[in-house]
């Protein structure tokens, strides 16, 4: 099969296009991903922009998404295939008094009575699409074994049909939050990828990429606070996406330099717990 | 090839550090090697690390195990006097005429090895105002030359050579310097946001220059004496398994970053494991009434579901200069897993004891319960030195009476008790009230019960004594716990 990217440089400028703004390490995995054809496991704290890059993937490649939502009590009928059952039913009422029982059997088995979920879907598409499996660390660890065959074969065997191959492999995405340790077994079958907050850097960059109208000015001084909160320790430290919220927040309010009362005043939409807020806010008044 | 055989060893030596590389992520790292050059060292090391490291916490250790196997190489790394100088002293000799040249008021003399110590703190206090990448490289390299004494052969770890280019350079004084020449060019007064701002600005710059000595170092010494030795000297444990009892600086920091997650990932295991416990046997009564809507067929059975009653911990900790770190860790984890516990009290000792229970129960955050405990706390009767018989003999006295069937009492420390009486009636005591007891000790097993060691007299009476070195027994003890 022909490789989606030429080089590393490619996935970069290409991510950057859909604005995503990748690092090094982000554009590498992405680049091995589809060399090698293997599945991406992106781990990482809340709101770093793990859902994004398989969005933004799949925006890049021009495939269409297809996403896998896990939660606790997920199962194959709703992650790989379901028999019709009522559809099932009708064939067998319709044709009660003409056919031999044999045929009826075997007929009912067929590709025509089975639902596609997200998974079956993705490998049995004819157009090139990007699979993601969202916050898989939700399921239970037997369900984990599910998604064992899919990752390492591009298959899936349905007893009644047979093993049902990938037309083409698909970029899979897989994320996880990192509630649970997930399986070796899983771990194995997947490049790993860890997507931690962005350095000064890349952070000033987003914001200035994804807040119209920002000045320089005013994003630089973002990253800075938020890079000095993170440092403290905190319950939850402010993540990307709430680095977003504030810059818009602050943009609204008209604000061109940040000083310390306005900072403490919006610190409510970095921060989300009350220990955190007060802690921060002490810190950023106290001169050293 | 000889990258072949580089990356064997490498791979070995990740085994050997710890990390978990089966035979297919090995295969895979092939794979991946060969769709990236190697001369794109940033993303070779990416592709590496994506294939061999699975967990974030290993990624340290990988990092230092790579730089050894594949840091540039050449001769410019030799550990010999005559420097011969090449494009990076060029370009700094440049910008250092350019620096003179502005109102330091000396002649432009020599290269670079003519600089007192003195004008190189200058120079790199410059770069680190500007933040100057390139020059801070050069530095740092220059330092090293200068300052580490380096020989070829002397078997001295890196950490030598890191202090002696340190202790030339001052860097302790360098944050107030930087902080004070930032405020005098300033114009106007800097609010005291902007002040920490751009004091954090220093220190992330200071600690990026330590960084590059660091690497610095390593680099020449694996020139000097090949990967494998170095590999073998720089060897460091994961922050799992981080010794309480020797753990440094830096690993301390390491250790509580790896302690949050954690905690909430046992957290979230055993919640999972009390939701999902085994069925119990057949409720009757219930089946009963619901046999009301088949008309008196019990078609859906229920059953009774075990619900196990948290226990009650109680944590008695010997907090005295030996085991404080160890203690701490255990609050730490002890509390932020406390909801899986119907209560927590905890209670400190050196020789005398103290309940500290309250100031956890004032604030939310943890880290500042524990540095109340250490300031606050009642600890000391005598002389500060570890008296486990008294302190236990205090603790039955005041607290003896809450001790109830539903009760874990959890006591740590090495029981090193300086010769004094050991009063092991309490912990009989405690055994014959309390549901359990045990002992944690974070002193390897071989010294139990040696010099003034009774950690045998006491766990005698306990449920059990377990060792608890690093964070993984840590862990593994108290999901048993639960």
């Amino acid at each position: 099969m022909k490789p989606r990217f030429n080089d590393v440089a490619t996935v970069r400028s290409g991510l950057k296009n859909v604005n995503y703004l990748a690092d090094d390490g982000i554009a590498g995995v992405v680049y091995l991903a589809d060399r090698l054809g293997k599945p991406v496991l992106i781990e990482g704290p809340a709101g770093t922009g793990k859902t994004q890059l398989a969005k933004s993937v799949a925006e890049l490649t021009g495939a269409r998404l297809i996403r896998l939502q896990c939660y606790e009590g997920l199962d194959e009928s709703k992650a790989l295939y379901e028999w019709n059952y009522k559809k099932q039913l009708l064939r067998i009422q319709a044709d009660k008094n003409s056919d031999s029982w044999s045929e009826v059997h075997d007929d009912i088995f067929s590709k025509e009575f089975l639902l596609t979920r997200p998974l079956l879907e993705a490998i049995t598409s004819e157009d090139p699409v990007v699979l993601l499996i969202d916050e898989v660390d939700r399921v239970e660890l037997e369900t984990e074994a599910l998604l064992l065959e899919i990752l390492s074969e591009y298959q899936v065997s349905i007893p009644e049909l047979g093993t049902i191959t990938a037309k083409q492999i698909p970029l899979v995405f897989l994320t996880s939050n990192n509630t649970r340790e997930l399986s070796e077994a899983l771990k194995r079958r997947c490049l790993y990828l860890h997507v931690d907050y962005p350095d000064l850097e890349r952070e000033k960059e987003i914001v200035l990429n994804k807040v119209p109208d920002i000045s320089e000015n005013l994003a630089d001084q973002i990253a800075r606070i938020v890079r000095s909160i993170r440092q403290l320790d905190l319950k939850k430290p402010p993540s990307v996406s709430e680095t977003l919220d504030w810059a818009r927040t602050l943009m609204l309010l008209g604000i061109e330099t940040i000083d310390a009362d306005e900072a403490k005043e919006t610190l409510h939409i970095l921060l989300k717990y009350q220990t955190d807020i007060a802690k921060a806010a002490k810190e950023l008044s106290v001169t050293k | 090839m000889p990258v072949l055989d580089l990356m064997s060893g490498f791979i070995a030596e990740l085994r050997n550090a710890g990390l978990p590389v089966s035979l297919t992520e090995n295969l895979d790292a092939m794979e991946a090697v060969k769709v990236i050059p190697i001369e794109d060292r940033e993303a070779f090391k990416y592709a590496l690390g994506a294939t061999l490291v699975k967990n974030n916490a290993h990624w340290r250790v990988f990092e230092t195990i790579f730089e050894v196997y594949f840091s540039l190489r050449g001769p410019e790394y030799a550990i010999t006097k005559d420097g011969q100088p090449d494009d990076f002293w060029r370009e700094m000799q440049e910008q250092m005429d350019q620096v003179k040249g502005q109102g330091e008021g000396k002649g432009s003399g020599g290269g670079m090895d003519s600089l007192t110590p003195e004008e190189i703190t200058a120079m790199l206090m410059r770069a680190l105002m500007s933040g100057d990448q390139a020059m801070m490289r050069a530095l740092a390299k220059q330092s090293v030359q200068r300052f580490a004494g380096m020989e070829p052969g002397r078997p001295v770890g890196g950490t030598y050579y890191l202090y002696r280019t340190l202790r030339n350079l001052d860097l302790d004084n360098m944050l107030q310097k930087l902080m004070d020449a930032n405020r005098e060019m300033s114009k106007q007064e800097l609010t005291s946001l902007e002040e920490r701002l751009e004091k954090d600005e220093f220190e992330s710059r200071i600690e990026q220059f330590k960084q590059e000595i660091e690497s610095e170092i390593r680099r020449r010494l694996v020139a000097d004496r090949g990967a494998e030795a170095m590999a073998k000297t720089l060897r460091k444990p994961l922050p799992e398994d981080v010794e309480f009892m020797h753990a440094s600086r830096d690993e301390m920091q390491s250790l509580k970053k790896a302690l949050y997650p954690l905690t909430r990932k046992l957290a979230a295991r055993l919640a999972r494991k009390r939701r999902h416990g085994r069925k119990g046997p057949l409720d009757f009564r219930n089946t009963v009434r619901h046999s009301l809507s088949y008309g008196g067929v019990p078609a859906d059975p229920k059953f009774r579901y075990p619900r196990p009653a948290k226990p009650e911990l109680m944590v008695v900790a010997d907090i005295s200069g030996s085991v404080a770190a160890f203690a701490r860790f255990t609050l730490m984890f002890v509390y932020a897993i406390q909801n899986q516990f119907s209560k927590v009290r905890s209670f400190v000792f050196i020789d005398g004891i103290d309940e500290v229970t309250k100031y956890f129960k004032s604030t939310e955050d943890i880290g500042e319960a524990i540095n109340r405990v250490n300031t606050e706390a009642d600890v000391v009767w005598v002389d500060g030195h570890s008296d486990y018989g008294h302190a236990f003999e205090v603790f039955w006295e005041r607290y003896g009476k809450d001790i109830t069937s539903k009760t874990t009492v959890l006591l740590l420390g090495d029981a090193r008790n300086n010769y004094h009486a050991a009063q092991s009636w309490v912990v009989k005591e405690m055994a014959k009230r309390a549901r359990h007891v045990y002992w944690l000790n974070p002193e390897p097993k071989s010294y139990w019960n040696t010099g003034d060691s009774i950690v045998g007299e006491y766990g005698a009476h306990t449920d059990g004594v377990f060792e608890c070195r690093n964070l993984r027994q840590l862990e593994g003890f108290v999901e048993n716990l639960t």
